[in-house]
């Protein structure tokens, strides 16, 4: 347990803002984000993050968007288990048609108001994969989006940005 | 891969069983070809001689079905053809023999409309209901586009197993899942929490990645493979590569061997950071999960920094790879391996003396060697149930044939040696990046692209982070791809899952699944 302790004292606090001056757009960006939320949605937003076809890639970025480094949470976007319980779906992959009933499932479960965010190339315009017999491409063919951000995969730095956007 | 005693012995014993075996040529490969009513008798006798299915696949060429499957032992592989006539696409079933080998005729069956007779499941597999029953997206006439309707319908109707008797009852979990991840459908059976059955019902990030690398130049289908699982981009991206370059007759010089080994080494180590500290934050011990994803995201800008991409997407190219390594980022990644083993010598000691995750890893998702070794399981998960394999150290390629590759094994098969066998995995990979930057020889990056001959074929097999990749590649005329088929260590290890969590409680499977984190995407295709 000692072992433990003295690691996390050791380590401090890494999240950027108080840290890093270098990375002072993340900072900035942040509290950016903040100020829009606090004004429309009292000081959160919550986020629920749709796979709809893509490889992974996506998904290991807006993981990392919960990492010490970044820490969205403390600007008040929090990702959620169900549809239920957020406010924007981030929609990432060029929708399989597998998954197209899932996802306009996804959607309808979703009160409102509501924003979909399409994340990554292929949610914005089927990237790789494009329009084929398995894949409908852009998110935007198969429900209405509000933002994109684009990237393959788009970095966390990239994701807040998009978020601010969404939000202003 | 020259053709070593085993196969040798064994062209002996089938020759005695009556099966006729024609031997033909292929750069850097072994091909057999039989007739098809003898191949599931060949794996009768394949099994008997602890031969390993590795992987199969099909081919439309005019009016025939090319049906392949790829074996292996003692680091020696073998692809095994049959052709059948278009007219009559009928084959009997290597599942009744290989477990291994079930999904994957399922998929070769859903795909090619290619009937395996005898076989143990006759339900399908990849199709859901975006084309249908008898209309095949992999056959050459079926077009890119299909004729889908405008909205796919779910597939409601799927056969699952069913349970009968007081107190069992059903558990449908996804396709959406509550994390951030990917999406799958799972069934389970339970009573009361415990496990009585597990039902994987996969398929839904199905993209037409086979259909769609038809007619690609090498360039666009490296970017492809790439793409079929973005946590292995690195992994896939070289074995689609090294599979055109058998095709081509290109060799790739030896520093760009050098730098692919780097790159795929540091695709294992941030996996591996991120997943060992998520298989922790599963049972809420959320220190490891902070501690390893803060190193997983050092190691990543490290990657943008060094090579311009912070997951190192697309920078295997065919004939090389794009992107030279300077003496400064060299010096740059020695610095980073040493302040990672400090770190990592701090926190393993710390996740190793923790009762709560003692109590909660050891033990639980048990797969035992036997079960292990019928479903073929690879990588992490196989070596934590004695499954000595490794493809860098037993079917060395460049840059690992210079190199001692010491593999981690272990035969406890619970949730704590997959997890333990992946820190040694780390260890390893770090001192091979070390390795691999001492004998970083000057010279090129790439080599120039030779168009290869129409219908030349190569198989690229590599050891990617999740375990050994194999990845088939036949060319068209003018250097058009007319066959891409990749198979991800996934498609083998999934139904190790449905073994592993029997007898678990329902609150374990998150953990159980992430600590053998299969790939819906590459499983999916």
């Amino acid at each position: 347990m000692l072992r433990l302790f003295n690691k996390i004292r050791k380590t401090g606090i890494v999240t950027e803002t108080f840290k890093a001056p270098k990375d002072a757009e993340l900072e900035q960006l942040g509290i950016e984000i903040k100020r829009h939320i606090d004004r429309k949605f009292s000081g959160s937003i919550a986020i629920r993050e749709v796979d709809a076809g893509s490889c992974n890639g996506c998904e290991l970025e807006i993981h990392a968007l919960n990492n010490p480094y970044y820490d969205i949470e403390r600007f008040g976007i929090h990702f959620v288990a169900s549809p239920r319980h957020a406010d924007v779906l981030l929609v990432t992959g060029p929708v399989s048609r597998h998954m197209q009933t899932a996802l306009l499932r996804t959607y309808e479960a979703t009160p409102n108001p509501k924003w979909v965010v399409a994340v990554g190339d292929c949610a914005a315009c089927g990237g790789e994969f494009g329009v084929s017999y398995a894949s409908c491409g852009a998110v935007s063919n198969v429900i209405p989006v509000d933002m994109v951000i684009p990237g393959c995969p788009p970095t966390p730095l990239a994701l807040m940005k998009g978020l601010l956007g969404l939000i202003k | 891969m020259s053709a070593s005693n085993w196969t040798a012995d064994f062209l002996g014993q089938l020759l005695n069983a009556t099966i006729t075996v024609e031997q033909i040529s292929l750069p850097a490969t072994t091909l057999w070809q039989i007739e098809s009513h003898q191949w599931q008798q060949f794996a009768e006798l394949a099994i008997q001689q602890n031969v390993r299915w590795v992987a199969g696949w099909a081919e439309h060429v005019q009016d025939r079905f090319f049906i392949n499957a790829c074996f292996e032992k003692q680091g020696v592989y073998l692809l095994l053809r049959t052709i059948v006539n278009a007219a009559k696409p009928e084959l009997p079933s290597q599942a009744t023999v290989y477990p291994a080998a079930s999904r994957s005729e399922r998929h070769t069956r859903d795909m090619f409309g290619i009937h395996f007779t005898d076989h143990p499941d006759n339900r399908r597999w990849t199709r859901h209901q975006a084309w249908p029953e008898y209309s095949f997206p992999l056959r050459k006439d079926f077009p890119v586009q299909g004729a889908p309707e405008a909205i796919t319908p779910p597939d409601k109707d799927y056969p699952f197993v069913k349970s009968y008797g007081a107190g069992t009852y059903e558990i449908p979990v996804g396709p959406v899942h509550a994390g951030i991840i990917e999406p799958g459908h799972f069934r389970f059976q339970a009573v009361g929490e415990l496990i009585l059955n597990l039902e994987e019902r996969l398929g839904y990030v199905h993209k037409g990645i086979e259909k769609i690398a038809e007619g690609r130049t090498p360039e666009a289908l490296a970017r492809l493979a790439g793409r079929v699982s973005g946590d292995t981009t690195v992994g896939h991206c070289w074995a689609a590569c090294m599979a055109m370059e058998q095709a081509a007759g290109v060799r790739i010089p030896p520093r760009a061997a050098l730098i692919r080994g780097i790159l795929a080494e540091r695709e294992r180590i941030a996996n591996h950071l991120g997943d060992m500290g998520a298989i922790c934050n599963d049972v809420a011990f959320v220190f490891a999960q902070m501690q390893l994803t803060r190193l997983r995201e050092l190691w990543l800008r490290t990657n943008a920094m060094v090579f311009g991409h912070r997951l190192l997407m697309d920078k295997i190219i065919p004939g090389g790879v794009l992107c030279d390594l300077s003496e400064s980022s060299c010096t740059l990644i020695k610095q980073d391996i040493i302040q990672l083993r400090k770190e990592l010598s701090e926190i393993m000691p710390a996740i190793d003396v923790n009762s709560s995750l003692e109590d909660r890893l050891y033990t639980a998702g048990y797969l035992p060697e036997e079960t292990a070794a019928a479903f073929g399981t690879l990588g992490y998960v196989g070596r934590a149930s004695g499954q000595d394999f490794d493809v860098r150290r037993d079917a060395p390629y460049a840059p690992y044939d210079q190199v001692t590759v010491k593999v981690a094994l272990e035969n406890q098969g619970d949730i704590a040696s997959r997890l333990w066998v992946r820190y040694k995995e780390i260890r390893t990979a770090l001192r091979l990046i070390e390795e691999f930057i001492d004998q970083l020889v000057a010279g090129d990056i790439g080599s120039e692209w030779q168009i290869p001959a129409t219908g030349s074929e190569g198989l690229g097999i590599v050891e990617g982070w999740r375990g050994e990749i194999l990845a088939y590649i036949r060319f068209d005329a003018d250097n058009k791809i007319s066959r891409f088929y990749p198979r991800d260590p996934s498609i083998l290890n999934w139904p190790a899952l449905e073994k592993l969590v029997l007898n678990n409680i329902v609150p374990d499977f998150p953990v159980c699944n992430k600590s053998l984190n299969g790939s819906y995407s590459g499983n999916d295709l």
